[in-house]
């Protein structure tokens, strides 16, 4: 049985709380990017780009036996690492949970700053969209 | 002459810590510091003076009007005008550039005209060109940029060959890669060939001395928020005969002699481009920061500015992998780079960490980087008030940054 959303999430909360500065829990989110297994170019097209970033993102997803799956991209690899934990929370979910979902650990993690507008990272836009796939595909379910 | 530590204290944002550790403040290109001085005029001006101007017969409204015009007379001091009713006031370099595009433009572009901005333009010195040549049929060609991030003269003097060329719309300084360029020739080879010129003087004014009248300049934009004053006040100069056969911009107050249902009559230079009430509070302010680089020893902002540029591309140079980004033999102090194996958006975020404040991204001159096929660069840009200390810190900084990235 896959954890919950909420497990994860507390889960990743509980890795944070480990660090003691910035700069480790940078380099954590560092290495969580470099290991995201990434995209082929086929995914990397027009359409799958998140609009808003300053680096390019790229996100792609699918149903699979009822559940969501995420699959990501991007040229910068703090994203690349946000991403990454974003996947983790939210892929291999159904699209009615994701929907739900509150990220809360973003927040409890110390990384909101990415929520904001002006980091222009993507990561809200990125959030949106995931939860935009969710309403897609519950609709089509 | 006062010492750098002085002057720094003149900038109260600067003395701060970011994420724990001391700002330093290398965007100066999006943005400079407001000294001290200008604060206090704006806090002055709505504690003792607020009131509408050019308008009232009250003594309130008589103390704003002189101060809002007194302005005007130092910004015609600053960029050696012939007289003060060629400075117009706007709320940026963007509204500057639209006003000629909307006005100008509108009366004098046809069908075939080219208009020529180059490959180095911010996209305010773009987009108002491709939308009025749109509506009229008009066409904008591009200067191209050579490797170096200089602008390719040759090319320029062909594609006015032809005496086409209605306008020639070009920066002083590029804001990307800090290139200064040669306007004084460049507007000498657009007369020659029966064109007009806009400079866009933005990223000049912070850096040098400006001449409208020597250079021969048609129009002149720059933003005050670029020039140690506040947001939201820009300034067009133009030659006056221009000035007066440009219609309108925006219609309503101030900008007309007569209204009647028959017919309206417009007022004269300045104030038939400067509809409604402007901006009056920061434009006052803006004052201060002529006083303020008035009281700065001639010439040593230039002095300064270079030394650290100098010191900066040396230091930067020994960083592995990094490359700068437009190398002129004529710059300001702006330093955009990219680190081979790293993405600048990763550079910025840890660097901000370290209190450190630098652009990154496309910095509004996206076909720049596509001419340089790069998806951005890093930007570092100094001010008078940044120091070779803070530039060692950067230095550190950066290393670290890169070996927590690769
Ligand atoms: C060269 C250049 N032109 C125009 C602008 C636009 O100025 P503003 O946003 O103040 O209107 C800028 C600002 O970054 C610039 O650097």
């Amino acid at each position: 049985m896959a954890l919950s959303i909420n497990d994860t999430q507390e889960e990743l909360i509980e890795e944070f709380g480990l660090f003691e500065d910035w700069a480790d829990k940078y380099e954590y989110l560092i290495d969580l990017g470099k290991k995201l297994p990434g995209l082929s170019d086929e995914f990397k097209t027009e359409e799958n780009v998140i609009k808003g970033c300053q680096s390019r993102v790229w996100l792609h997803a699918f149903m699979q036996e009822g559940k969501l799956i995420f699959q990501a991209d991007s040229e910068a690899v703090i994203v690349k690492g946000l991403i990454s934990m974003l996947i983790r929370v939210l892929s291999e979910h159904t699209p009615s949970d994701i929907m739900k979902a509150d990220l809360y650990f973003i927040d409890r993690i110390g990384m909101s700053q990415h929520l904001a507008q002006t980091r222009s990272n993507g990561l809200l836009s990125m959030v949106k969209q995931m939860k935009n796939y969710a309403l897609a595909y519950s609709s089509q379910a | 002459m006062a010492s750098i530590e002085q002057i720094r204290l003149d900038f109260p944002v600067l003395d701060q810590q970011v994420n724990g550790s001391p700002l330093i403040y290398f965007d100066n290109a999006a943005t400079t510091q407001k000294p001290k001085v200008v604060l206090e005029a704006l806090n002055k001006y709505y504690s003792e003076d607020n009131a509408n101007i050019h308008r009232g017969i009250h003594a309130l409204a008589e103390r704003a009007t002189a101060a809002y015009e007194l302005t005007r007379k130092k910004i015609q001091s600053f960029l050696h005008a012939e007289s003060s009713d060629q400075i117009i006031f706007t709320s940026g370099t963007t509204a500057s550039i639209n006003l000629v595009a909307q006005t100008f433009g509108r009366a004098n572009f046809e069908a075939g005209d080219k208009i020529l901005v180059s490959n180095l333009e911010h996209h305010s010195n773009i987009v108002p060109w491709q939308m009025i040549a749109l509506e009229k049929g008009a066409e904008v060609l591009v200067i191209p940029v050579l490797d170096s991030g200089v602008l390719d003269l040759d090319a320029y003097q062909k594609l006015l060959q032809e005496n086409t060329v209605k306008l020639v719309a070009v920066n002083h300084v590029s804001n990307a890669i800090g290139t200064i360029n040669p306007i004084q020739e460049m507007i000498a080879l657009a007369h020659a060939h029966g064109a007009k010129i806009l400079i866009d003087g933005a990223q000049s004014v912070a850096h040098m001395e400006m001449d409208v009248q020597r250079f021969d300049m048609d129009f002149f934009a720059f933003s005050a928020h670029k020039l140690f004053g506040p947001t939201g006040v820009g300034v067009l100069y133009g030659k006056r005969d221009l000035l007066e056969s440009m219609p309108p911009y925006q219609g309503g107050g101030e900008m007309i002699k007569e209204v009647s249902f028959a017919g309206t009559t417009y007022n004269e230079l300045p104030y038939k481009f400067e509809a409604g009430t402007p901006n009056i509070a920061d434009v006052i302010a803006f004052s201060a920061s002529f006083d303020y680089l008035n009281s700065l020893e001639k010439g040593w902002v230039e002095e300064q500015e270079n030394a650290l540029l100098n010191y900066a591309t040396e230091q930067l140079g020994q960083i592995d992998g990094l490359k700068i980004i437009g190398t002129a033999p004529n710059k300001i102090a702006v330093i955009s780079f990219l680190i081979e194996g790293t993405h600048p958006q990763d550079i910025g975020v840890l660097l901000d960490k370290f209190g450190i404040a630098i652009r990154t991204g496309h910095h509004c001159a996206q076909p720049l980087m596509q001419r340089f096929d790069i998806p951005g660069t890093c930007r570092a840009s100094f001010s008078f008030y940044n120091t070779k200390e803070e530039i060692d810190r950067f230095v550190v900084c950066l290393k670290r940054v890169v070996t927590m990235l690769l």
